[in-house]
């Protein structure tokens, strides 16, 4: 199959290449650039005139929910809503039931999205048994069948020897880890960030100190045991300014942060909306500030969705009662597109986010547009304006807050592996 | 649009004569005078005075026995209604400004029967439109009007005491 | 990003009539002297030899109390029954529901049964503002307690006493002693006091019972007693709750008592003519001497009277603001079929 991507501005925040041309693709990868390869033929022309032609976007964290709690979502819808959103890559967490800690889950993961054939799934695996925090995963198994990274998530691996035995491991094998951040103590029971809207609204709170204290502990280990690792969903810009701080001192350490903690801070809890129930919490205005001057000076290399869909039934409580997250897949380009629309980065700087920057935290050859490479695309026009609604969302969640809201940026194109897998209309 | 306005002074001399009388015929002694807010608590005032009763006087604010609360919910301004001495085993005068419909007087009555049971309750009015729609009649009015369908009337106060009568502007 | 509307704007209706009430938080100065002033005359009501007016007659108010309380659940059964409307009292133990869908399910089958007013205590800050978004028009809700969030009737019922005592609340410099961390009473106390114009609020408690940024709410933050109660006028001690002792928050009830419990010698910094009210029920000798508690200055006795009259208000003003707004949306209904 050759497809000729007709007339887009075709970006590639790899080699900062940035302009209107034509790509032609065959037998799924790049062929060429700019001029057609000798004995091409377009079996299908696809017009991207007015349109971006970008990297296919890879996402550093999205939950699928497959297997084990399919009422809120599963491979099929969550990979859909992926390819509807530009996304070709997604990183699961371990989180599903049973936990990723076996290769049967991981091979389980990887055979239904290919199955599914819509994005490419990347699935972490558990750090320790079944997440418990006290016995090492086997890593390099699982690394085997198919494993990106290991994390423990948000379960606390209380006893510091364990975590330091974990990561010695993990480097062993020079296996990337990811931390997501937090104290257990320090945020039990804790439903947003703790200050003033928490204190008015008398829910229970989660300081920053529950975030930070966490960072502290996992950067002095990563020191001293040199491994390779990653901080995902990072919340308060004490803690990017932390890593930042090790990256200058030459540690090998990356951090992203989910785009909704880039938009929006505590004081949307207001009003009780479990739909901002999310965890890591929105947090104050100085820190959005912060965490978006750290994106300015790379101190996070990815932006990533934290898509987390929910039955509508885990949405339907009281605040606190209710599951932490949001759906995040199909609207992560449109929202991250909103940082340039408020030009605090530029278009290219922002796509780096979300293709060659997270390819590279991961240590994947992906997210980039170069001849030869598998044709991972994202078509998409930066104008088009669109809503997310009940009726054309792909994911089985419909929990977030931008429900119904109208959105700049609509994909028309998603191609994996030089296949059509999403088509707008 | 005000098309009228009555002076409140005569019609007050025929009340407190109309009202001797009655008492006398009837042989009460000491009544408790209790005025329905607003208007009905001026006139109740006037009444206490020329009447001279030792007695002081009650004030009912009927807005928690109103028998349209589902239809235009609770009035604002609420104020206590004060009823100064026991009103059981005593024989009451009940002052309103405008009788209309006797839906006013019905609320009243029921809250003066939730203060104790009276021994009698004569009814007293300022002008009786004649408009009933329940079997409720004034024993003493100074005086009877008919008015037409567009026309409105309300009594102001408390100084001096007069009567508008105004037509809808449509 | 996202245009907020003041989510207190809620509670009320399209003619800025009361017609939830879930929080002294937002309201103007008027709506809540307005609940003063429509609760004075249901104190006065007490003088009569029926104690019950009409208002409410035919109306069903159910009592849904998913945590345990007697004395608020029973000061609002009689005070529905005092405007002569149906009462159901059921209390739902949180721990025998899972959470949310059997929130919701329980509003559906009360609804159902064709109530008009839910009055709700629930663990979970936000609970009623979740009932509020989600039962059918016309239907009202009371919060009688939401987790640590807000407590107004409790708030309403003493600012009605702090007026009859003190009549204007401009001068007044009043002090909030205790946990003030777990109380919605506080919230609640502290957002009324400021609407309703108190010159000062002051919170008096050790770090550990202070929520982070209180003194965003408008209060002076005191952890010393004797500086904090210096010449206040009005005394408004929180019930401490034994178990915080389980989850170091405090060393003991001795220390506490000893720092922060309300004693005679205490109160001399107060104002001379300063009153000292509790919600209730008192932990003699944990926040508070008897001899004060027993003192002339206490008016904790009266808070129970003053508790059924703000409630009737309350109760009476949302079923009227619920009321109103229906027979508009009846005549619009009316005007777009014809």
């Amino acid at each position: 199959m050759n497809i000729k991507i007709q007339g887009g501005r075709v970006i590639d925040p790899a080699s900062q290449f940035d302009q209107v041309t034509d790509l032609y693709i065959s037998a799924g990868k790049i062929a060429a650039i700019g001029n057609a390869p000798a004995g091409f033929t377009a079996d299908q022309t696809i017009d991207a005139s007015n349109q971006v032609v970008s990297p296919g976007l890879i996402d550093l964290c999205a939950h699928v929910r497959e297997p084990g709690y399919t009422r809120k979502g599963n491979i099929s819808t969550e990979t859909a809503a992926a390819a509807a959103g530009g996304i070709t890559t997604l990183c699961t967490p371990p989180n599903s039931k049973p936990i990723a800690d076996t290769t049967a889950v991981v091979d389980l993961i990887q055979d239904r999205a290919r199955e599914a054939g819509s994005a490419r799934i990347l699935p972490m695996g558990a750090l320790t048994q079944g997440l418990a925090g006290e016995q090492l995963s086997p890593m390099h198994g699982l690394s085997q069948a198919g494993c990106i990274a290991f994390t423990n998530m948000r379960l606390p691996v209380k006893n510091s020897l364990v975590l330091t035995r974990c990561l010695e491991y993990a480097a062993t094998h020079d296996l990337l880890v990811i931390f997501q951040a937090e104290d257990a103590g320090l945020s039990e029971g804790g439903a947003m960030h703790e200050d003033t809207t928490c204190t008015r609204l008398g829910l229970n709170g989660i300081p920053e100190t529950a975030e930070t204290i966490e960072v502290a502990r996992c950067l002095l280990l990563i020191e001293q045991t040199g491994v390779r690792a990653h901080f995902g969903q990072l919340s308060c810009e004490r803690s990017v300014k932390m890593v930042m701080d090790a990256r200058d001192r030459g540690l090998q350490v990356t951090a992203d942060i989910a785009i909704q903690n880039l938009l929006l801070t505590d004081e949307n809890v207001n009003g009780f909306d479990p739909n901002f129930h999310l965890i890591p919490p929105l947090r104050s205005q100085l820190d959005r500030a912060g965490l978006r001057q750290a994106l300015l000076s790379d101190g996070f290399q990815a932006i990533c969705s934290d898509h987390q869909p929910h039955e509508t039934a885990a949405k339907q409580a009281p605040f606190a009662a209710t599951e932490p997250g949001m759906t995040g897949l199909e609207t992560l380009l449109s929202l991250s597109l909103i940082l340039v629309e408020q030009e605090l980065i530029s278009l290219s700087q922002m796509l780096s986010k979300l293709t060659c920057g997270p390819a590279r935290v991961l240590g994947i050859e992906s997210g980039q547009i170069a001849e030869g490479l598998p044709a991972d695309l994202c078509i998409f026009d930066p104008q088009a304006e669109w809503s997310l609604t009940p009726e054309t969302c792909h994911s089985a969640g419909q929990n977030t807050p931008f429900m119904g809201h109208t959105l700049k940026g609509q994909v028309s194109h998603t191609l994996l592996e030089g296949k059509v897998v999403f088509q707008l209309g | 649009m005000v098309s009228g306005v009555i002076k409140v002074d005569a019609l007050l001399e025929k009340m407190t004569l109309e009202l001797q009388n009655y008492l006398k015929a009837r042989e009460i002694d000491n009544p408790m005078i209790i005025g329905i807010r607003t208007g009905g608590v001026w006139i109740a005032e006037a009444l206490q005075k020329n009447l001279e009763l030792k007695s002081p006087m009650g004030v009912l604010d009927i807005a928690f026995y109103r028998d349209d609360f589902t239809r235009v919910g609770l009035h604002p301004k609420v104020q206590p209604s004060i009823l100064p001495t026991a009103t059981e085993g005593r024989h009451i005068i009940l002052v309103d400004d405008v009788l209309m419909s006797g839906r006013t007087v019905r609320a009243a009555m029921n809250e003066i029967f939730d203060y104790g049971r009276p021994a009698s309750i004569t009814l007293a009015a300022l002008i009786d439109l004649n408009r009933r729609e329940l079997p409720i009649q004034a024993d003493v009015v100074g005086d009877v009007m008919l008015l037409a369908a567009d026309e409105r009337v309300k009594l102001t106060g408390p100084e001096p005491l007069s009567i508008e009568i105004s037509k809808r502007a449509d | 990003m996202f245009e907020q509307q003041d989510p207190n704007l809620i509670q009320l209706n399209s003619e800025g009539q009361l017609k939830h009430f879930l929080t002294t938080e937002g309201l103007s100065r008027e709506l809540l002297s307005e609940i003063l002033d429509t609760a004075d005359s249901f104190v006065d009501m007490s003088a009569q030899q029926v104690k019950k007016v009409p208002l409410l007659r035919g109306k069903t108010v159910v009592n849904l109390f998913f945590e345990a309380s007697t004395r608020t659940a029973s000061t609002f059964e009689l005070a529905a029954k005092r405007l002569s409307a149906d009462v159901l009292n059921l209390n739902i133990s949180t721990s025998s529901t899972a959470k949310g869908e059997t929130l919701k399910d329980t509003l559906m089958t009360m609804e159902a049964m064709h109530s008009d007013m839910f009055v709700v205590r629930h663990s979970d800050s936000g609970a009623q503002h979740y009932i509020a978004q989600n039962v059918t028009p016309d239907v009202a809700v009371i919060n009688a307690g939401d987790g640590r969030h807000a407590h107004p009737t409790q708030a309403m019922l003493d600012m009605l006493t702090i007026r009859q005592h003190k009549g204007d609340f401009s001068p007044l410099k009043v002090a909030i002693v205790g946990d003030i961390l777990h109380s919605r009473v506080a919230r609640s106390q502290i957002h009324a006091l400021r609407t309703l114009g108190a010159a000062e609020v002051r919170v008096i408690a050790p770090h550990t019972l202070l929520p982070r940024h209180i003194e965003a709410l408008g209060v002076q933050v005191y952890t010393d007693m004797k500086q904090g109660l210096k010449d206040v006028d009005v005394v408004m001690m929180l019930r401490l709750q034994r178990e915080r002792m389980l989850s170091a928050l405090l060393p003991s009830e001795a220390e506490f008592y000893k720092l922060y419990g309300l004693s005679e010698d205490k109160l001399k910094h107060a104002h001379p003519d300063a009153i000292v009210m509790h919600p209730g029920p008192i932990n003699r000798g944990v926040e508070i001497e008897s001899a004060v508690a027993d003192g002339p200055r206490s008016l904790i006795l009266n808070q129970v009277t003053n508790g059924i009259a703000v409630r009737m208000a309350v109760m009476s003003m949302s079923m009227s603001g619920q009321t109103t707004e229906a027979a508009r949306r009846a005549e619009q209904h009316a005007s777009r079929t014809e």
